[in-house]
Order: C-alpha cells, then sequence, then structure tokens
C-alpha cells in the first residue's frame, strides 16, 4: 500500500520552513526585487533556519534528514521568494558533492562551516559555450608543483559572488577526455568573480561570472579523483539540482495558485466575486490539479532518493513538469487579475518573470525530454 | 532550577476561521475537522518559560487539555523547547467550560512534585474568557497576576511583574509559586526550528485521563461546568460603501454624525 502523507515530523518542518519564510524573508523580497540585489538578509535567514544544513550528516554538523525535507523546505521558501529558494538549492547543489565525493579529511574541513552558514557553497559547471553539454567545459587544469593550476571562466553561476566554497568543474589541459572537480575557495590566488547577470527574473538571486586566471588549487582540494569530475558533477546535478528546481517551482505554483484565489473571491465583476465565474473556477483548477500532479512526482523522487536509489530520471520527469506547470500557472494568475496582473504592485507579475527563470536552470524542459525518452528507450 | 507549568490550548487555526462551525446542540465549537494549532497567547507563555529556561536554568512541563488530535500541538511545544509534555485527554473531559478546565489541569498539575511558576496566555482565540489562569490559581492556591506584559524581576523567590491595567499598568510583587497569565507584548514567540523538532524525537508525551486523575466523572467536562451557553450565533461581516454628498462641512458633520452612530467616537 503507498502512503501519501507526510510524518508528523516532516508536518512539523514544513511549518517551521513556512513560518521562517513568512517571518524571516517575506519582509526582504520587495528591495530584492527593486535592486536586483539584497541577498545578503535572506542568505543569513535560510543559514540561521538551518537550511543549509538540512542533508549534511550528523557527525559533520548537519541535520541529517532527507531530501524529502529539503523538498518541503523548498516549496515553502519558493513560495515567499522564488530567488532565494534558488541560491538555497544552489547552495545545497554545490554541498552534495563534498557529502558524497569528498575524503573525510576535506569533510572535516568544509562540511561543519557549511553547515552552520558560516561558508555558503555553489557548484561552478556552465561555461560561455553552454551548461547542458559540459564536455564543452574549457576551463582547465594543469598540475604544477603539488598544486593544480586552474584557468577559464565559468558564467550564469548562481551565487557567484556569495559562495566562497566553490565546486568547480575543469578539464585536463593535457587530455580534452579527462576531467576533474576542485574544491576552490573564494580566497585562493586567481579566483575572482567579475560580471554579475540582471534576469528578467529571481531578482535579487545572485548570478554571475567567475574568472578562474592561473588559479592555484592545492592538490588536497581535487574532490572525487582525477578524471572522475564529470560523474562527480553530474551526479549531485541530476538529482540534487534538479530536485532544487522542483521545489522552487512547486513554491511558485502554489504561491500563483494562492494569490489567484485571493483575487478571485475579493475581485467583484457583475456584482458578485469573480470566483464565482466558470472561466475563474477552471483556471484554478487547472493550477490546482498542475500543483497536486507535480507534488506526487517531485516528491516521490525525492522518495526514491532517500531510499539511495537513483532517481535522476524521476527528477527529470519532475523537473519538467513543475517548471512548465509553473509557467503555466503564472500566466493563469496574470490573466486571472486582469489589468491589475501588469501592475507590478502585485506578486504575479514577479511570479510571471520568475517562472521563466526556472526552465533553463539545471536543464532546459528540452534537455528533460532528452534524458526521460533516453530513460524509456533503454 | 526552577520548575514551570505552561498551559496550552490547541485552537482552531484561525488561518481556517471561516470554516468553523457551532454545534447547535452544545453550542460549542465543532473542531474535530479543523487544523488544531498553538493558541497565540499561549505561545506568549511558552516563550516566557523558554526564555526563563535560557536565563537560568528551568524543567518545563506542558499541559494541555483537549482530544487526541492536540497531540500534535504538544509536539510543537516540545519541538520548540518545552521538556515534557502531558495531554489530558479522555472523552469524561469533553465539553468543559473554563471552570471545569481549570480544575483539571490543577488536578494534573497537582501530581507534579513541585511546581514554581504557572505561565498560561491571557485568554485563549475561541473561548476568550480569561478565567482558566485565575481559576487554576484557586485550584492550588497560588497567587495569581494576570495581563502580564513584563517580567521585570525574576531573580530570587520574590517576582516583580507589570501587570496592564485599562490606560497603564501596575508593579505587581509576587512571591512565588504563583500562576502568571501573559499578554502579546511580554515577547516574541520563537518559530520553530529543524534542530529543535530534532531533538524533540526523544522527548514523550504522556497521555492523562480520568483514572490518572482520580476524579470523579460528575466534577470534570460537560458535568462539572457550571457555564450554560444559551446561544451562539455568526457574526456577518458585510463591506458596503456610501458616497457622502454635500459641501466640505457638510460632509464632515455626516461622517462625525455616522461615526458617533457606530459608537466609533
Amino acid at each position: 500500500m503507498i502512503d501519501f502523507t507526510f510524518t508528523e515530523e516532516q508536518e512539523l518542518f514544513q511549518k517551521a520552513a513556512r513560518e521562517h519564510a513568512e517571518t524571516q524573508i517575506a519582509p526582504h523580497v520587495s528591495v530584492m526585487e527593486e535592486t536586483g540585489r539584497n541577498w545578503e538578509p535572506v542568505i543569513k535567514a535560510i543559514c540561521e533556519a538551518e537550511m543549509m544544513a538540512i542533508t549534511i550528516p550528523e557527525e559533520y554538523g548537519g541535520l541529517g534528514l532527507g531530501y524529502v525535507e529539503r523538498l518541503l523546505a523548498l516549496e515553502e521558501i519558493g513560495r515567499i521568494s522564488v530567488a532565494t529558494a534558488m541560491m538555497m538549492q544552489v547552495g545545497g547543489l554545490g554541498i552534495e558533492p563534498i557529502i558524497k565525493f569528498a575524503t573525510d579529511e576535506q569533510k572535516k574541513k568544509y562540511l561543519p562551516g557549511l553547515a552552520s552558514g558560516e561558508h555558503f557553497a555553489t557548484v561552478a559547471v556552465t561555461e560561455p559555450t553552454g551548461g547542458s553539454d559540459p564536455r564543452g567545459c574549457r576551463t582547465t587544469y594543469k598540475k604544477q608543483n603539488g598544486s593544480y593550476i586552474l584557468n577559464g571562466r565559468k558564467c550564469f553561476i548562481t551565487n557567484s559572488h556569495i559562495a566562497d566554497t566553490q565546486v568547480v568543474l575543469a578539464v585536463d589541459d593535457d587530455n580534452p577526455e579527462a576531467f576533474s572537480t576542485f574544491i576552490v575557495e573564494s580566497g585562493m590566488e586567481g579566483f575572482k568573480p567579475t560580471h554579475i547577470e540582471h534576469k528578467v527574473g529571481m531578482r535579487g538571486c545572485n548570478t554571475g561570472e567567475i574568472e578562474l586566471k592561473n588559479c592555484k588549487v592545492p592538490a588536497e582540494n581535487l574532490l572525487g579523483g582525477e578524471g572522475k569530475g564529470m560523474r562527480v558533477s553530474m551526479a549531485s546535478i541530476s538529482d540534487v539540482g534538479r530536485g532544487g528546481m522542483v521545489g522552487c517551482a512547486m513554491g511558485l505554483q502554489k504561491a500563483c495558485l494562492d494569490a489567484s484565489v485571493k483575487f478571485a473571491n475579493e475581485r467583484i465583476l457583475y456584482g458578485k466575486p469573480i470566483s464565482r465565474l466558470q472561466a475563474i473556477q477552471f483556471k484554478l483548477a487547472d493550477m490546482k490539479i498542475d500543483l497536486d500532479a507535480g507534488r506526487l512526482l517531485g516528491y516521490r523522487a525525492a522518495s526514491i532518493q532517500d531510499k539511495g536509489e537513483r532517481s535522476g530520471n524521476e527528477f527529470a520527469v519532475a523537473k519538467y513538469y513543475t517548471t512548465e506547470a509553473a509557467q503555466r500557472a503564472a500566466k493563469m494568475a496574470v490573466d486571472i487579475h486582469g489589468g491589475y496582473g501588469c501592475m507590478e504592485e502585485y506578486a504575479v507579475t514577479r511570479y510571471l518573470r520568475d517562472s521563466y527563470v526556472l526552465g533553463p536552470s539545471a536543464g532546459t524542459s528540452d534537455i528533460m525530454k532528452v534524458i526521460v525518452s533516453r530513460w524509456v528507450l533503454s | 532550577m526552577l520548575s514551570i507549568v505552561v498551559c496550552v490550548k490547541a485552537v482552531p487555526d484561525p488561518k481556517e476561521a471561516d470554516k468553523i462551525r457551532i454545534d447547535p446542540v452544545t453550542k460549542s465549537l465543532t473542531r474535530l475537522d479543523l487544523p488544531l494549532v498553538i493558541n497565540s497567547l499561549d505561545q506568549n507563555a511558552l516563550e516566557a518559560a523558554l526564555q526563563f529556561k535560557e536565563r537560568f536554568g528551568a524543567h518545563i512541563t506542558v499541559f494541555s487539555m483537549g482530544p487526541p488530535s492536540a497531540g500534535n500541538v504538544m509536539k510543537e511545544c516540545l519541538a520548540l523547547g518545552a521538556d515534557v509534555g502531558i495531554l489530558l485527554s479522555d472523552p469524561a473531559f469533553a465539553g468543559a467550560d473554563a471552570l471545569a478546565t481549570a480544575f483539571t489541569l490543577a488536578q494534573a498539575i497537582e501530581k507534579l512534585d513541585e511546581v514554581d511558576v504557572v505561565l498560561c496566555g491571557r485568554a485563549s482565540s475561541d473561548g476568550a474568557t480569561e478565567w482558566v489562569g485565575p481559576e487554576l490559581a484557586i485550584f492550588l492556591e497560588m497567587p495569581v497576576v494576570s495581563m502580564v506584559s513584563e517580567f521585570v524581576e525574576t531573580e530570587g523567590p520574590c517576582w516583580q511583574v507589570k501587570s496592564d491595567i485599562e490606560n497603564g499598568y501596575r508593579l505587581m510583587q509576587v512571591e512565588l509559586p504563583a500562576v502568571f497569565t501573559v499578554t502579546q507584548d511580554v515577547n516574541t514567540p520563537r518559530t520553530l526550528s529543524f534542530s529543535g523538532i530534532i531533538k524533540a524525537r526523544k522527548k514523550e508525551i504522556t497521555t492523562w485521563g480520568l483514572v490518572d486523575l482520580g476524579e470523579s466523572a460528575q466534577s470534570v467536562g460537560l458535568k462539572g461546568s457550571p457555564t450554560i451557553v444559551s446561544d451562539l450565533t455568526y457574526i456577518e461581516s458585510k463591506r458596503a460603501c456610501q458616497i457622502i454628498e454635500g459641501t466640505l462641512e457638510e460632509k464632515a458633520d455626516i461622517l462625525v454624525a455616522k461615526l458617533v452612530e457606530a459608537g466609533f467616537i
């Protein structure tokens, strides 16, 4: 028999995340929107709420919880601020390869600080040549006098300017088939965050470029062994990265539905709330059906991940469905709001812009279809 | 170490207030199908206890009387930092008014070896009688200070507190053990933390029924309640917009007259 309910404890985690999002993150959203910055207070808030510690094992200062709990937290944060959920999710994406592939010494060095929020992480894979084809990576590494020297440029990196612990993918300067990943600290010689992007949505979520110019990385910062870089980075992106985007998308779907229900009940037309009109009701029903379906897909994948099984394919299905559904939900929310849906005082305008940033992150919908079709045909 | 008791009530979630229904027979609120949350002012009471615990050490026992579903609320109190949760749950306790509730809580609290401080919210968001705290003090034979908005001095056996009254406050000095009912001004309750929820795994919730208290069914629940609710009705909230015509002075006069008529000024 399949049980689709959360445990009492998971419901408490959900409540904790919801309360935190509503009280500690919501007050900063408007400034994030206006300035495209102001990420400091929300990063501080998610760290204080132990959100970055969720999946880190207890022996390294984490909470030792699972990916269902991570998804619950991301959904609640995403409901209030997709931009914040995005930084949180990519922070977790930077932590994951250290949990999975680091040596015990590396774990002891990095995980406690990442769990407490003293340090913040990211993954730097995407380059100007593209993110969906990591083998096109042109950032190189070369071993020199017991260190690795990295050269290259990474772009569209979430947390580029705030993460002091970055997991970077590079290719062997002498062997284009050998990829490795390194834990690069922001203070290391030759590491420099450069351009900050101005995105159509998720404003206030830090996204930018990283320059690695003869960046000297100690040999002990090689992560997962030389030549294993593709496995290290892809194993994290396929489940934790996609899973994180599912959380962001579900949060946005719920926000669209909540805003639409509230507006539809309050907006009077023809002497009655527009929620009495079937045209509006059908939109609300579509949004609810999409949200429930997305949740079933997302939490199914997360529960498979919690069992220690491979969940990349299931997350590809969930990522495709929820990010596409979030775009549909945002459009319907704007439509329900009519003229008000074009005014920036109404959050639905933000939801619409945010929804279009969900797609490309951690793999576009077309890439998700490629993965799913390979799964079907395998 | 202080032994603190906090009394909390599981009330229907105010966010679901539009779904609250009145039982036409018992004239009580039907709450079994509504999500239950900690009564807002009881969160202030618990927060006060948690702050005492952080400042000079304390053992916090939370009591709640309610249906088994109130166990969720108890679990939340433990996750927030309380040490022990005792749920008073028995069909015989159902339908209790403020007096029977206070009596039942008092019987349970008296089973503890030692109690220094009893904290309650000033009122519950559903019943709102403000009687349970003071009546509890009578049954426990302790002094009570209600409407506490600040714990001014809490060192030693004699505490000084600010107690709100209309247009001001009284500075009260009271010897422990004592009962305090608190207002929302006393503190800002903390929110749940993930690590607190994990720590609560090791904390147990004990359920006590009528047998555990050794009381007669006549003195608890509906049978032990002298209050008779003659009627309860829904308040209909209607909005209306009226455009006032006339000169500026006439408009002002009409507006003032309407505000006086409505009892606002």
